[in-house]
């Protein structure tokens, strides 16, 4: 695999990659679109429902179905965090004792978000029960509950003249039961088939061939890699995530990992093409997400391979930080697919990446997680920014803006610019205070200047964007950012859900507009290499101060 | 450039003395600076986000400048106060140009006396008092006579008794006088306008103060300008743009002390006013302003900027048939001759019978035939014996008894009679003629029946001679003539994607042929007003908005019902107050620019809004690395205009951002260019001159002011 760093070698691995992709984006979407507009209910899921107390044909008021989105996710954050602190009760520890207070609520906190942001060692701090009930099961709902969002939203484009907007539970259960489950069971044997490692087993100490002695951790590890790229979660088993060789033993499982991390985010826009009737819809969309994923993948694979800066360039490649079965193509796509779709697993440490290749990583964080995106909150955060986007064009054209047959005005603005808000507040304000306090900053920073500010924007570009990777250097392990990280993970995460919700509710009260050929049509090449301009531009304003000063910085050094 | 390119059809002949829309010339600017100054007033600026951060910032910086005073920093806090004062320029000077037009409005509302009438006493006759118009209620009525004290009509109302001719032009611009008589549609009269001739009585229908010219002051002058619904959206994305950069900038110190380079408070300032969409936000209120000002100019009052901004979202235009989309009366456009007829003969009998004919189809007879013989062959003069049958509507004929070669009339030497085809057809018969059944397959049955179909009338024409039976000669082919150009701009309509319907009281038949001919979307034949009331609804019940003219009181509940109702201002006051929108010109294809307007000012805002924004991206590369090439030497890669100093740069960007309001204020006042075309089209277009240019363009002002700014020493 030695010939992936040649360049041919690593443009047919992205070229495989998007023809994968190409491939299975359509009946994956339309399959996903099926789901959703089904009237049927599985047995599986009426069990579910008669268990819940949930009337699986009542639909929901906006008010309520955000009512459902958070009692559902403070229920699984008390959960995950009762489950950690009692672990040393519990079967299945391998003997660990129970999680500490803020260790515990960071964790449970970052899996409830779809984060998956790890201040631990999965393999010295959790045992397979929480691994397995606690980590796996939020591994799969959190992205679920993105999902039902991202359909919630799509309703209030569809329906006219309605409060209601779905059920969250049904939209909830088909998720988990008849997309991400039978997708993540695929998966998990094909990695198995690719040497990823599943047993029950507990740690193991061996002598090594230098003399040494090592605790090798076995475990679920395939079922939990699988769900952990197919829902853009990213919590690794190990400290060391897909670098670890159990859980990214080869090049190729390495691959079909991005593959996996991409491809529902990458067929939900076809979902929604799908549900809105007009599939050029699907098609604008996720051309915008392409062409951003593919300049962030060319940008960090040609950052990678060209290897500037002083160390890369003793060496002779920039390998630091990187396995040497994956190599700096598969590094860099890696690292830009990861960033770019809020999942945060890692096959390479993107502390150690070049200056240009980190910044990268940083900039599709601050994207906001929209070039693919999460699981449903890259679509919802893509068509919030299309709502902008549709705004200024709308005007251009002299007409009130008007999105799929809806009119935009006031109370979707007001919506549309606090999302816009929230983001970079939590962003921005928390690098600030972490970088502004000296006692926060000696505490969790391990490198000085340019770097080191790379370092705890990463961390908060991280948490506010639900993406969940680190720049290895940032200490995070303490109190202070356990906790704030934490705040920064809830509010990144609710406070826009909140309003999508909000804003499918108002949408979804509208009644249409019929389209005639003075409406604006948002399915041209021209809207979405504006909705692409936008996306880039909104970010790029926000941060681009603080950018100067840490990756740029460094980058032009 | 200045206005709505919509071709217009009709010639526009009113003379008018105001400003032209989108005249604008530097001393404008100096005449308004003290309004501008005025505007300084905090209370003032709170009222716009985006201006009130500057000021601000400007505050600040100019208490930071006293207490550590240096050339950069006061002339960064100059420059500062500048830019809010740039952005009151624009505000006063689209003010400014509706002043000397309500000074003007003034002076005829001014120090009128009224005569009002008393209550009779006793049966006796009526008093009249003289009063204050100011005095004057709601229902009152005063006496307005030619040559008493101007003849000035002391309030807006309805003519309840006599007829006048009146000179509108105090408010229309237009200086031949209009007739108002009591009852019917043209009752209405407005105070201030003058009674030229005769006396009326009016019943007053506006309390003082809330008259039309009061009204219209208050559009001119900007004073009664409320936010319209997408102004109030966009200033709250602006805001939140705002707030963003204002987070930005503030979080950036705590970075900047991080890195070694902690930043003075009026570069940050520097920094935060030129990232904030200041150049929209100082021309917000003036682009609202001149809207509404480039539809006074048009003779066009909204009663709301609503209306204005509903205009250009029009889906559905309501065209009356009459006098809108046809000239309103059917001409002559064909002669028909049965076989076995000369066409001569015909085309002789038809304008000897029409000589007398004053109606607009007799006279337009007159001009078919002479129009075709041109100048071969005179025509044929009456004689003067001739006796002319008028139309009634009993015979449904008119026509002409001429002696023969000076014989006596009695005789009835030759009759001419034309007229619809029943009513001749009996008086052929009567004379003894053929009879002609209506429903046969002769060849004047063929042809009378084709010219109805096609949605003509066809008026027939016989002809007797002594005393043998009469006989028919031919038909004439009557029909409404759309007006010219109708069909390219209901084309141009299209595009936009608005639909046309005309509405008339005709039949199916002939109004289908009519749409046919004009090209309208869609007709409403044989429409009463609850059809067209009707109609609105199940247009807006599909989401669409809809766009009507009407002047009539029956007219008033659709005009009330519809998103953009314009009222004729020789209307009723009913119809004047159920619509949105009057046009003192009482041209009903005004609507169509109308909705021109209402398009242009939303695609003004839009534009300057993506020109602001765009321009940050060069602010940018000015002045992040002229805050840390300090620290990172290497930043100085990103200086690609190569500004000069660090200083010079900052300096340069904060100048551009404030002469860029002044250099956009003749724009926001005549709006961007707009043509009718495809919303595809107009985005294209648009992005790439104010989205592509407000990128490039700040690149060359920074660079052009920072050449400048470097010559002044310590720079």
């Amino acid at each position: 695999m030695g010939g992936l760093s040649d360049p041919a070698a690593g443009f047919l691995t992205i070229a495989a990659l998007v023809a994968a992709l190409v491939l299975v984006h359509a009946p994956l979407g339309d399959l996903m679109a099926r789901v959703y507009t089904s009237s049927r209910h599985l047995g599986a899921e009426r069990l579910l429902y008669r268990v819940a107390g949930v009337d699986p044909d009542a639909e929901q008021r906006w008010p309520v179905y955000a009512r459902a989105v958070l009692g559902f996710s403070l229920v699984s954050v008390l959960l995950l965090y009762a489950l950690q602190r009692l672990q040393g009760l519990l079967p299945l520890s391998l003997g660990f004792p129970g999680v500490a207070p803020p260790t515990a609520w960071n964790t449970a906190v970052s899996f409830v978000t779809n984060t998956n942001w790890q201040s631990y060692s999965g393999e010295s701090t959790m045992g397979h029960l929480v691994q397995a009930a606690g980590l796996a099961v939020q591994n799969f709902v959190s992205a679920a509950v993105g999902m039902a969002v991202f359909v919630a939203l799509v309703r209030g484009f569809t329906r006219s003249r309605t409060d209601r907007i779905g059920s969250f539970w049904v939209d909830l259960v088909r998720t988990c039961v008849r997309i991400l489950l039978p997708l993540a069971l695929v998966a998990a044997v094909v990695m198995l088939l690719g040497g990823v490692v599943q047993n029950l087993a507990g740690p193991t100490a061996v002598t090594t061939v230098a003399g040494g002695t090592q605790t090798i951790t076995g475990g679920p590890i395939a079922s939990q890699e699988a769900i952990k790229e197919l829902g853009t979660n990213g919590g690794g088993f190990f400290n060391a995530n897909s670098a670890h060789p159990f859980e990214g033993p080869t090049a190729w499982v390495s691959l079909f990992q991005v593959f996996l991390l991409l491809v529902i985010p990458f067929s939900l826009p076809r979902t929604f093409g799908r549900l809105v009737g007009d599939r050029r819809h699907g098609l604008a969309v996720v051309g915008v997400m392409g062409l951003l994923w593919l300049g962030s993948v060319a940008l960090a694979v040609w950052a990678e391979v060209a290897g500037s800066g002083a160390a890369p360039q003793a060496a002779g490649a920039a390998m630091e930080g990187k396995e040497v079965r994956f190599g700096e193509v598969l590094s860099g796509l890696f690292g830009a697919s990861t960033t770019a779709t809020s999942t945060g697993a890692v096959n390479s440490f993107h502390d150690s990446f070049t200056a240009a290749g980190g910044g990268v990583t940083i900039l599709n964080m601050m994207l906001g997680e929209v070039s693919p995106g999460g699981t449903g909150s890259g679509v919802y955060g893509l068509l919030v920014l299309a709502v902008i986007a549709v705004f200024l064009a709308g005007l251009m054209v002299g007409r009130t803006p008007e999105l799929l047959g809806k009119k935009i005005s006031r109370p979707e603005v007001t919506l549309v610019a606090l999302y816009v808000l929230a983001t970079p507040t939590l962003l921005l304000v928390g690098a600030a205070l972490t970088a502004g306090v000296p006692s926060l900053r000696e505490a969790s920073l391990q490198d000085s200047g340019a770097h080191g500010l790379s370092e705890v924007l990463y961390a908060y570009a991280s948490a506010a964007n639900n993406n969940g990777s680190a720049f290895a250097g940032f200490g995070a392990a303490t109190d202070y950012q356990n906790t704030a990280l934490g705040l920064a993970m809830v509010f990144g995460r609710f406070v826009p859900m909140l309003l999508v919700i909000a804003l499918a509710g108002r949408l979804a009260s509208q009644a249409p507009v019929p389209v005639t050929a003075g409406t604006l049509p948002t399915h041209t090449p021209l809207f979405a290499g504006l909705l692409t301009v936008v996306v880039l531009v909104v970010a790029g304003l926000t941060y681009f101060p603080a950018l100067a000063l840490a990756p740029i910085a460094e980058a032009l050094s | 450039m200045s206005t709505p390119v919509l071709d217009r059809p009709s010639t526009e002949g009113h003379d008018d003395a105001r400003p032209a829309a989108g005249a604008f010339d530097a001393r404008a600017l100096v005449s308004s600076l003290p309004a501008a100054l005025r505007k300084l007033d905090p209370r003032h600026q709170v009222k716009s986000p985006v201006m009130f951060v500057v000021w601000v910032g400007s505050a600040l910086t100019t208490a930071y400048a006293v207490l550590d005073p240096s050339l950069f920093t006061w002339l960064v806090t100059l420059w500062l106060w500048a830019t809010v004062v740039f952005a009151g320029l624009a505000e006063a000077v689209a003010e400014g140009r509706g002043k000397a037009q309500a000074e003007t409005l003034r002076r005829t509302r001014s120090e009128t006396t009224a005569r009002r009438l008393l209550d009779a006493v006793d049966g006796g006759p009526r008093r009249e008092e003289a009063v204050a118009a100011t005095a004057l209620r709601r229902g009152d009525l005063v006496v307005v006579e030619a040559g008493v004290d101007g003849g000035v009509i002391p309030g807006d109302g309805d003519v309840v008794e006599g007829v006048a001719s009146v000179d509108e032009s105090a408010i229309t611009g237009e200086s031949a006088p209009v007739i108002r008589e009591a009852g019917g549609d043209r009752s209405a009269v407005t105070g201030g306008t003058r009674v030229l001739s005769d006396r009326v009585v009016v019943r007053i229908t506006a309390e003082p103060g809330s008259t039309f010219i009061d009204r219209m002051i208050a559009l001119v002058e900007g004073s009664a300008r409320q936010k319209t619904p997408n102004e109030i959206a966009l200033d709250l994305l602006l805001s939140s743009l705002t707030l963003v950069f204002l987070l930005a900038v503030v979080t950036l110190q705590p970075l900047a002390a991080y890195s070694g380079q902690a930043q003075s408070i009026p570069v940050l300032v520097a920094l935060l006013v030129c990232l904030i969409p200041t150049t929209i936000g100082a021309l917000l209120s003036a682009i609202g302003i001149a809207g509404m000002d480039r539809l006074v100019q048009r003779n066009v009052l909204a009663m709301s900027g609503r209306a204005v901004e509903a205009a250009g979202d029009v889906g559905v235009l309501l065209l009356d048939k009459t006098g809108t989309i046809t000239f309103g009366n059917r001409r002559a456009t064909a002669l028909v001759h049965l076989d076995g007829v000369e066409p001569g003969a015909l085309a002789d009998a038809a304008r000897l019978s029409s000589l007398a004919d004053e109606t607009p189809e007799g006279r337009s007879v007159v001009e078919l035939v002479d129009a075709s013989r041109g100048a071969a062959g005179a025509p044929a003069e009456v004689h003067p014996g001739a006796e002319f049958v008028e139309f009634t509507a009993q015979t449904r004929m008119s026509g002409v008894d001429l002696p023969l070669d000076g014989g006596a009339v009695g005789t009835g030497a030759r009759s001419l009679r034309k007229g619809a085809a029943s009513a001749v057809a009996a008086w052929v018969a009567a004379s003894g003629g053929p009879q002609v059944p209506s429903d046969d397959d002769s060849e004047l049955s063929r042809v009378v029946r084709g010219i109805s179909a096609s949605g003509g009338t066809p008026l027939v024409v016989a002809e007797r001679v002594g005393g043998a039976p009469a006989r028919v000669l031919g038909v004439i082919h009557l029909k409404d003539v759309v007006k010219p150009g109708m069909a390219a701009r209901f084309a141009q309509l299209r595009e936009m994607g608005i639909r046309t319907v005309m509405v008339t009281g005709d039949n199916r038949l002939t109004a289908r042929a009519i749409a046919e001919e004009a090209g309208v979307d869609d007709v409403l034949a044989e429409a009463t007003p609850e059809d067209k009331l009707a109609l609105i609804k199940r247009e807006q019940a599909g989401g669409r908005l809809v766009a009507m003219t009407g002047d009539g009181t029956n007219d008033a509940p659709a005009l009330a019902q519809a998103d953009v109702g314009v009222a004729m201002n020789t209307g009723t006051s009913a119809a004047k107050e159920a619509g949105n929108m009057v046009d003192l010109d009482s041209d009903p294809t005004k609507l169509i620019e109308v909705v021109a307007i209402g398009k242009q000012l939303l695609i003004t805002r839009g534009a300057l809004t993506t020109f602001s924004i765009a321009n940050d991206v060069a602010k940018y590369f000015a002045i992040i690395p002229a805050m840390f090439a300090g620290i990172y030497p290497a930043l100085d890669r990103l200086n690609v205009m190569g500004l000069s100093s660090p200083q010079s740069a900052i300096l340069s960007a904060v100048v551009f951002n404030a002469l860029v309001i002044v250099a956009l204020i003749p724009l926001a006042l005549r709006g961007v260019r707009y043509r009718p075309s495809s919303a595809s089209a107009l985005l294209r277009r648009n992005v790439l001159v104010y989205g592509l240019g407000g990128v490039v363009v700040p690149f060359i002002g920074i660079k052009a002011i920072d050449l400048l700014v470097s010559l002044v020493p310590g720079f």
